[in-house]
């Protein structure tokens, strides 16, 4: 029973920050239509940046606003140079183009920062965990899940009360319709760029600050694909409930099947997951169905 | 504003589509401040690309305007980008009732305010979108993909009310409503146009509807104007009589009328 709970809080607890990565991922292809394959490697970025500002000194919570510059620096010019001139493309044409940025990007993060694994040091959280009731609870881990949840709360919060937050749902619902009331598509689609860049940036810098940092964050960062897919790949809720969720599948499996089928049953897990809840539900928790009135 | 009073000038304007499909061949429109015009015609006569040629949408269609001009309050906007029209204050009324599906009515209503920065105009605009269309007060908070058809209606033209448009080009709002609804859309159409002083193009298949509150009226038929009269002189006129309101003047049989009335069809369709 303790270590049912243990595995349940952890996942819930990472979840949050798969939670985070997911919204940068939601948040684009409800904008452009584009499934960002790139995910990944901005994670990864966001990691590395948070960690060099952080081994120079900076605190953290300062590196981390700092690599949030960086990230929306990105995210505006990947918009920029890459995808403005790919809208009206077909949309696999789009999403090809997001797998070649991953590449990109992994080829200079590697020629930068390298491959071995870096970790923060002096550690950012005490290492020690603490106990509530019987339960012990790393400490990295609930920081890490209570930051995410309140960037995530924030990102909601634009979304639903300020200009610009409408504006962008509303070029997701109607480009046309949108671009008729003088709002700005190309602004709203390098905004969205920026906001999941910074959201994943966030998420990577967390991820990293609990295994320490090497290119596996970024698959880390592809494994929100899961909890994107499992709350509806245009839902922000969802992308919340789905990133829990996958958090919490991928630590009971590690617990209770990784003696049954060692080895990485803890990564695979999720995906064969969401294969068996797609056959149930294809637009995942709460996606759109498109509205059809009668 | 030009000296003669018209708020929009059309001059001769040519449009193409992939820049060889020619949509539009030569079509001039005036507007006069303040005034309501109708532009009617057949389905695919080219109204509504006239209209997003106005109002710069056409790019968005890999459209372009490839020869004339078109003068807003004297300015030429033929090559501007569509938000830059729009900060102009000219707002198209997109046919099809195109709201925000998944934004309540309240939320598309401030999407149309997006070009008003300050919370207290927002508010104020709010208000009065309420005034002229108290059903939207009592669907505020609905998602707009469920509220019904003419609710929808009443909340793009109120969307478009928020962006507070000098020029209000309105693309078949009758089209799929009931009479009665369509009756009151068009009432307070014609309120906008007295109260607020916003200057209305209007497109319309259903021409009857079009000429009962556009005093001056515009006929396109395959990509050019064919006719441009007073709505009264308009009304009188036999072809638009036989093709647009569906009247004839002689009761029994026609069956020679039917072969003049083809002939004289195809005059236009050249």
């Amino acid at each position: 029973m303790e270590l049912f709970l243990m595995s349940l809080s952890t996942g819930i607890m990472v979840g949050g920050i798969y939670a985070l990565v997911a919204l940068g991922w939601v948040l684009i292809y409800k904008c452009s239509g584009v499934l960002n394959l790139a995910m990944g490697e901005l994670t990864l970025i966001g990691a590395y940046v948070t960690l060099t500002f952080y081994s120079i000194g900076i605190p953290f919570i300062l590196s981390i606003l700092l690599s949030l510059i960086v990230g929306i620096i990105l995210g505006i010019l990947v918009e920029r140079i890459f995808l403005d001139k790919l809208i009206g493309e077909p949309l696999l044409a789009v999403i090809m183009v997001t797998v070649g940025i991953s590449f990109f990007l992994k080829g200079i993060i590697e020629f930068i920062w390298g491959t071995e694994t870096r970790v923060f040091t002096p550690p950012v959280f005490p290492l020690k965990p603490f106990t509530i009731g019987f339960l012990k609870i790393s400490t990295v881990y609930f920081w890490s899940f209570l930051l995410a949840i309140v960037v995530f709360g924030a990102f909601v919060a634009f979304f639903k009360y300020t200009r610009w937050g409408l504006a962008m749902q509303a070029t997701a619902d109607d480009e046309t319709a949108a671009l008729s009331l003088g709002v700005s598509a190309r602004f709203v689609y390098a905004a969205a760029w920026a906001i999941a860049f910074t959201a994943a940036g966030i998420g990577g810098a967390l991820l990293g600050n609990i295994n320490g940092v090497n290119i596996s964050v970024g698959y880390l960062g592809l494994l929100v694909l899961p909890a994107v897919v499992l709350g509806g790949l245009n839902s922000v809720p969802g992308a919340l409930m789905g990133g829990l969720i996958i958090g919490v599948l991928q630590n009971l499996a590690g617990t209770y099947l990784d003696r049954y089928f060692p080895g990485g049953v803890k990564e695979v897990f999720p995906f064969a997951f969401m294969v068996v809840f797609l056959l149930f539900k294809p637009y995942g928790l709460w996606g759109w169905e498109r509205i059809e009135r009668v | 504003m030009s000296a003669d009073g018209a708020i929009l000038k059309v001059n001769n304007i040519e449009v193409k589509y992939h820049e060889v499909i020619l949509v539009l061949k030569g079509v001039s429109i005036e507007i006069p401040k303040g005034g309501i015009v109708a532009l009617l015609g057949a389905n695919g006569a080219g109204k509504s690309t006239t209209l997003k040629a106005i109002s710069g949408l056409l790019k968005m269609e890999v459209g372009e305007v490839t020869d004339g001009s078109i003068e807003f309050e004297g300015e030429y906007i033929h090559r501007k980008s569509a938000v830059e029209i729009a900060r102009k204050g000219i707002i198209q009324v997109i046919e099809g009732r195109k709201v925000f599906e998944h934004l309540t009515v309240e939320e598309n209503l401030k999407v149309g305010a997006h070009l008003r920065r300050d919370s207290k105009s927002i508010k104020e605009g709010l208000d009065m979108v309420y005034s002229y269309f108290p059903r939207l007060r009592e669907k505020r908070n609905e998602i707009a993909g469920f509220v019904s058809g003419g609710e929808q209606q009443m909340t793009v033209v109120g969307r478009a009310l928020m962006a507070n448009p000098k020029l209000m080009l309105l693309d078949e709002p009758s089209m799929g409503l009931a009479p009665l609804l369509i009756h009151e859309i068009f009432n307070i159409v014609t309120r906008l146009n007295r109260e607020e002083n916003i200057s209305i193009l209007l497109v319309e298949q259903n021409a009857k509807l079009a000429l009962s509150v556009a005093p001056y009226a515009y006929v396109m038929e395959n990509g050019r104007i064919v006719m441009d009269d007073t709505a009264e002189k308009l009304r009188e006129n036999p072809d638009i009589k036989d093709f647009y309101l569906g009247l004839t003047d002689v009761g029994g049989r026609k069956s020679f009328r039917d072969v003049k009335h083809y002939k004289r069809r195809k005059r236009w369709l050249t």
